[in-house]
């Protein structure tokens, strides 16, 4: 029998997610793991330095809850919606939240965590000539090439102590199953030291065997499975809900009062025991509007081995 | 009888014509999308988007919101991850055209999208940040900067931070620079030269207007042009045809 890493959300963040650790939640505007940075928020976990390329208002909250102690980031401000009001209050000396900010680009990150992954010492990349940002983030350093012996910036592994991602569906071993905008899941998997995936639904085993390519993480190197439906709200998941839009431009709007994030986290947060109840709270409504139709994808064929069909089994397969 | 003319229209029409023969895009969300889908029907028939998000020959039942809108991927002609769509799109220099956008650009077309006034440890205002926008301008054979706000503040002889490099004044950079500025005044290009020059001015506005609501001393053109003001059929496309909803447009 093999491994069965099917927990609770609360029992994988209490077990992997300590105070004072680097944890990584990815999804680029997509597969977005905000119930498990909401579980983050209710178990008052502190201390963390929060990696994510492109911020949302999952940004917002942990900050306002006293989770985040650094930010590593390409991008801080609301997705396409806005500002992120306690963010930017942090950041500007508006606040007596504290965070320090190491900031790349899009590519830095993504370099990052790809050094991160494959266990590499440092990543080239080829786009921080003249920028500012080298000026102010020592960790974007030169090396010569040793081929042209020109200068060549580089960037440092990322292997965060955690990597939370969310995705479609998953087996009770953890192998994740993922499509559409995949941006950087299977990158920050593979850098993570311990791993967290939270899926729309736990499938049974043939229903990733009959698509192999579609396991974006294999399960060798998942920790612990999470049935979250809905756990990307307001985030989109392609093919189970679209994008709350105007729960994304109204956080920019309510931000800006201080003291509003905390009312909000008191209310749907920590006024809540679980995913479950937060989504209760929001209302049927909201998931009604939500929905999205059917659009399936076209089916390919493996190819049924006939070679081992001495004994008949393979054969009698193909014409079931 | 025909509404008037909107800034947005107008910056739309400016953005697509500049389009003209392009093939690769990269671009986000709203006034880009609508341009390049502009200059498909009209003076680039060959154009292709490329998201952010990966998403390329992105073929949606409606508009999207954000790039990472789900509706974008359905019917797509392909998902990249982004390892692959930085290193090999980007970094790989398949993108003839990237658009980006600022909250100040310099006379070399350097941007800064990371902050503005006090210093960076401690900011006044801070904005987004890169995303990626440093890979784009390093990468993109040209780069397309549309404002809304031609002023002092936004067109400016320091920027507060340089996000993006262009070379010139000592900076060395991967890239060109911003090659094209598309403002409500009129449209800046960066071709030969080592700076923005002032290649033709919108309906309406005079040469001089746009040196005073320029934060350096502005080089014009031997010969500046009028822009033709959005044709009939610019308008009906934009209207009727791409944006009716006008979710754009605004």
């Amino acid at each position: 029998m093999a491994a069965n890493r099917v927990t609770t959300l609360a029992g994988a963040v209490a077990t992997y997610v300590k105070p004072g650790m680097t944890v990584a939640l990815e999804g680029f505007g997509h597969l977005v793991p905000t119930a498990a940075a909401h579980e983050i928020i209710r178990q008052r976990i502190g201390d963390l330095t929060i990696c994510r390329m492109s911020c949302d208002m999952m940004i917002d909250q942990l900050i306002s809850a006293g989770c985040v102690r650094g930010l590593v980031s390409s991008f801080i401000g609301n997705s396409s919606g806005g500002s992120l009001h306690e963010l930017r209050r942090a950041l500007e000396g508006r606040s007596d939240r504290v965070v320090t900010l190491d900031e790349y680009s899009h590519g830095g990150m993504i370099a990052r965590y790809v050094a991160g992954a494959a266990k590499l010492p440092f990543y080239p990349i080829r786009s921080y000539d003249g920028s500012d940002l080298p000026t102010v983030n020592d960790s974007i350093r030169q090396v010569t090439d040793p081929y042209s012996g020109d200068a060549v910036s580089v960037v440092p592994p990322l292997n965060p102590d955690v990597s939370i991602i969310h995705a479609q569906r998953a087996d009770r071993r953890g192998n994740v199953q993922a499509w559409g905008i995949l941006g950087v899941q299977q990158d920050v998997a593979f850098a993570g030291r311990s791993v967290i995936v939270t899926v729309e639904e736990i499938v049974d085993d043939d229903v990733i065997r009959a698509d192999p390519n579609r396991t974006i993480v294999p399960s060798q190197i998942v920790d612990a499975v999470v049935e979250c439906p809905f756990g990307s709200y307001p985030a989109p998941v392609q093919g189970y809900y679209d994008r709350d839009d105007v729960f994304f431009r109204e956080w920019s709007d309510m931000g800006r009062a201080e003291g509003a994030v905390e009312r909000w986290l008191d209310a749907f947060v920590r006024g809540t025991a679980d995913h479950a109840e937060y989504l209760a709270l929001l209302g049927p409504e909201v998931r009604a509007k939500l929905r999205v139709g059917e659009a399936f994808s076209g089916r390919v064929n493996y190819g049924l081995h006939l070679r081992p069909a001495a004994d008949g089994a393979a054969a009698d397969q193909e014409v079931s | 009888m025909t509404p008037p003319v909107s800034v947005t229209e107008v910056l739309t029409v400016l953005a697509a014509r500049e389009l003209a023969g392009r093939r690769i895009v990269f671009a986000g969300i709203g006034l880009p999308t609508l341009a390049a889908a502009l200059a498909e029907l009209t003076v680039a028939p060959d154009i292709e988007i490329i998201y952010e998000s990966g998403v390329t020959g992105a073929h949606p039942i409606g508009l999207p919101t954000t790039i990472s809108d789900s509706i974008l991927v359905t019917g797509a002609e392909a998902v990249l991850p982004m390892p692959q769509l930085f290193g090999y799109v980007i970094q790989g220099q398949r993108i003839d055209t990237g658009f980006l956008g600022a909250a100040q650009i310099d006379r070399h077309g350097s941007l800064n999208s990371t902050m503005i006034g006090g210093s960076y440890a401690r900011p006044e205002h801070r904005l987004p940040g890169s995303g990626g926008a440093i890979e784009v301008m390093a990468h993109a054979r040209e780069v397309f900067v549309v404002m809304r706000r031609h002023t002092p503040q936004t067109l400016v002889d320091q920027l507060d931070f340089v996000t993006s490099p262009a070379p010139g004044t000592g900076r060395q950079a991967t890239g060109r620079g911003v090659t094209r500025l598309i403002t409500p005044l009129g449209v800046l290009t960066r071709d030969l030269d080592d700076e923005l020059v002032l290649s033709s001015v919108n309906p309406g506005v005079d040469i001089g207007q746009v040196r005073a609501a320029t934060g350096w001393p502005l080089k014009v053109a031997d010969a500046v042009g009028d822009a033709e003001p959005p044709t009939a059929e610019e308008l009906r496309l934009l209207r009727e045809v791409l944006d009716p909803g006008r979710i754009y447009l605004r």
